[in-house]
């Protein structure tokens, strides 16, 4: 049920999977479908079998660092997790203050002037008047990791992972070019912009989304791909969090979902295995759990329409168990092996 | 040793006439909306005139609202007074961000003035995206419903922001920004009667106007500048508004609920917005958890529901009965995790009340579904 709906790529290497030749992988997600989890995750399922993958994150929530059990990130480059088989993950926090004072010295040579704007204020300003110079930051900052190269000339990072905005922000966010064109139609920024947009809009740009199987974040995920899709910019797959494991089977969920469900036969099955030795005891409880599987049921039901609706996207689609213990580390690893054996990546 | 939060009294909260506002505040994806338009509801149903703004309601909530477009006006709810014996109303609203911002310049500049800002790029930037916007024009039009006097009831759900900060955040932002040294230099030239800002200033500040114009090019800096000077003769009654709104919310008619699920990211966030919360000296009213999850047979435990299942599959015996204790065993494991964060809070925050909402099997698109969140909110 799982399977992708399509598959592309695959060129030469020995794993044929999804997103091969994608270097930038930006997560979206609905507001607590588990974005940043599963960004994590991707991160260690790309630098598995010995690749140097960058994590960054873009809304200084520190996410990541809560994600990995750390202190607080800097604005640094810096490896936070050994992948399965001997991968790298670095991490990075953006902060579009000092992502811009980078940008300032690596294009003009004027750092201690940056400061200096710095301190009357111009982040500040910038981001107040006009939020997209922010975004543009952030994105150029994540665009240069992308591009970096060596001495040797080989690229530092093999893919980079980007924790990015809520569904609902992820177009506006990534079409720079768009946000500041009415802000700029010559000149430093408006280039910087299209430089940018240049990364962004390649096939080595894939933008995925994180759901959970419930109405309003499949609704906005199917928002979000068509809105992306208008935008010109490469959609990805879809990931769909916290899956359950179906414990019952069809036939069993069918009736529970009509009111059918047998509580006699549970019952039955309480007192052989040694739970209730009264009867009384065992239909009791048995009532109690045949409302539970009926509950189950109707969720049942909701998530196989969600899963329906989720077929309109047309994108490629995994799914990501449910963590018994939440989203630990060793939970992460899970994950990502969950994502490699689907072949995502 | 386990703490028991006390209980929160969401009716005694309603039912009070001195309750004018209550604020729904909380991380993304918690189910704040419906939260809030269940309380508006409730109270409406009790006798209570109200109006719910909503800033970004799923399409089939607002639905259920009778809201099908975005006009930035209440809309009288129908179905929704209980019968009339209570003779309670419910209205709901959705902010509409540019309107609201739009309307504030048109109120506060003289016609030519607003017409070069409202055409200005650096307005249209600023009036229509998404960060920090929201949160102004949120605060703004809380300030408008409440100055109106209409209702007896205004309940305001805050904007899925970065951060549940962001939203107690906008008015000290917006002050920040006008005090701002930057603000002062590019809004110069207007105030020298329009010769070079730059020439007044020290050479420090020239080296910076040199930079900004190689940064950010002149076409942009010469807009900036326009916008910023226009901007500013309207910018002093925006802020003294932002300013009142932010006292009205600490005033004692304000109930600010804290919405949450019982999941780690969640709870954290919750956490850190009741101790902002009471930094800022705002009231709050409690906390409320969305989406829990019980069992209808809390006596069987996960332990010896699993144990049970393990031996009936070894023995090949009532297949069904063993899936069915395993689903259960899932449950309790769940309930189980979900009142460890829980505690988590409570040993953090003791005297803060908690109600709490039990998991649905399915989302709410009618009005029925947030009666029953109410009842379920006040029980």
């Amino acid at each position: 049920m799982s399977q992708p709906t399509s598959r592309r790529g695959g060129g030469g290497e020995t794993r044929d999977t999804d997103w091969d030749g994608v270097r930038l992988h930006v997560v979206s997600g609905k507001g607590g479908t588990g974005k940043t989890t599963v960004a994590a995750a991707l991160a260690l399922a790309l630098a598995a079998g010995g690749r140097k993958v960058l994590l960054v994150e873009v809304e200084g929530r520190q996410g990541i660092a809560q994600a990995f059990d750390l202190p607080p990130l800097p604005y640094e480059e810096r490896k936070i997790a050994v992948a399965p088989g001997g991968g790298d993950v670095y991490a990075l926090a953006i902060d579009p203050e000092e992502a811009m004072l980078e940008y300032l010295e690596m294009f003009y040579g004027i750092r201690r002037v940056g400061k200096a704007l710095t301190r009357i204020g111009v982040v500040d300003f910038a981001t107040t008047i006009a939020p997209g110079l922010r975004d543009v930051l952030v994105t150029g900052k994540t665009s240069e990791a992308v591009r970096r190269r060596d001495k040797l000339g080989r690229r530092v990072y093999d893919a980079v992972v980007m924790d990015a905005p809520p569904t609902g922000r992820i177009s506006r966010f990534l079409n720079v070019t768009q946000e500041v064109a009415g802000l700029a139609r010559v000149g430093p920024i408006k280039n910087h912009a299209d430089l940018v947009r240049g990364v962004l809009a390649s096939p080595e740009t894939a933008v995925h989304f994180v759901t959970l199987l419930e109405e309003m974040p499949v609704q906005e995920t199917l928002d979000g791909v068509a809105e992306l899709r208008e935008t010109g910019l490469p959609v990805g797959g879809v990931f769909v969090n916290m899956v359950r494991p179906a414990l019952l089977p069809a036939r069993a969920l069918k009736a529970a979902a009509e009111g059918r469900f047998d509580a006699a036969e549970i019952a039955l099955g309480l007192k052989a295995a040694g739970l209730a030795d009264a009867s009384a005891g065992a239909s009791a409880i048995a009532e109690a759990l045949a409302e539970e599987v009926a509950e189950h049921a109707l969720r049942a039901e909701l998530e196989k329409r969600e899963r329906a609706e989720l077929e309109e996207a047309g994108t490629p689609r995994y799914d990501l168990p449910l963590l018994p213990d939440g989203a630990d580390l060793a939970g992460l690893y899970e994950l990502a092996d969950a994502l490699r054996a689907q072949g995502a990546v | 040793m386990t703490r028991t939060a006390p209980a929160l009294d969401i009716d005694a909260i309603l039912d009070d006439p001195d309750t004018r506002i209550i604020v729904c505040c909380g991380s993304g994806g918690v189910g704040k909306t419906t939260t809030a338009a269940a309380l508006g509801l409730r109270a409406a149903e009790r006798g209570r005139s109200v109006v719910v703004l909503t800033v970004d309601p799923a399409r089939r909530l607002a639905q259920a609202m009778g809201l099908t477009e975005l006009d930035n006006t209440p809309r009288r709810v129908d179905g929704a007074d209980g019968g009339g014996e209570a003779g309670g109303e419910l209205h709901a609203m959705m902010l509409d961000m540019k309107r609201t911002f739009d309307e504030i310049i048109e109120a506060h500049a003289d016609p030519e003035r607003a017409e070069q800002i409202l055409t200005n790029p650096f307005y249209q930037s600023l009036s229509s995206s998404f960060s920090g916007t929201q949160e102004y024009m949120a605060m703004e039009k809380l300030g408008q419903l409440r100055r109106s006097n209409e209702w007896d009831l205004i309940v305001v759900d805050t904007p899925p922001s970065r951060s549940a900060l962001d939203f107690l955040d906008a008015p000290e932002r917006l002050g920040r920004f006008l005090d701002g040294r930057l603000i002062r230099i590019l809004t110069a030239p207007a105030k020298a009667g329009g010769r070079s800002a730059f020439k007044l200033l020290n050479a420090g500040f020239g080296v910076v106007a040199g930079i900004l114009t190689k940064v950010i090019g002149a076409q942009v800096l010469r807009d900036i500048q326009l916008f910023v000077t226009a901007l500013d003769a309207v910018f002093g009654g925006f802020r003294q508004r932002a300013e009142q709104t932010y006292r009205l919310l600490q005033a004692p008619g304000t109930a600010f609920l804290v919405v949450a699920a019982p999941e780690r990211d969640a709870m954290r966030e919750a956490s850190y917005f009741v101790e902002r919360l009471a930094e800022e000296r705002m009231p709050l009213a409690g906390l409320v958890v969305n989406r829990v999850h019980r069992s209808p047979a809390p006596s069987l435990s996960a332990a010896r529901s699993s144990a049970a299942a393990e031996d009936l599959e070894a023995r090949g015996e009532h297949e069904l009965t063993a899936a069915v204790l395993r689903l259960h065993a899932g449950r309790m494991q769940l309930a189980a995790r979900e009142q460890r964060q829980r505690e988590h809070f409570t040993s953090a925050h003791p005297t803060v009340p908690i109600a709490q909402v039990p998991a649905m099997p399915e989302d709410v698109h009618d009005l029925a579904g947030l009666r029953q969140i109410g009842q379920l909110l006040a029980s």
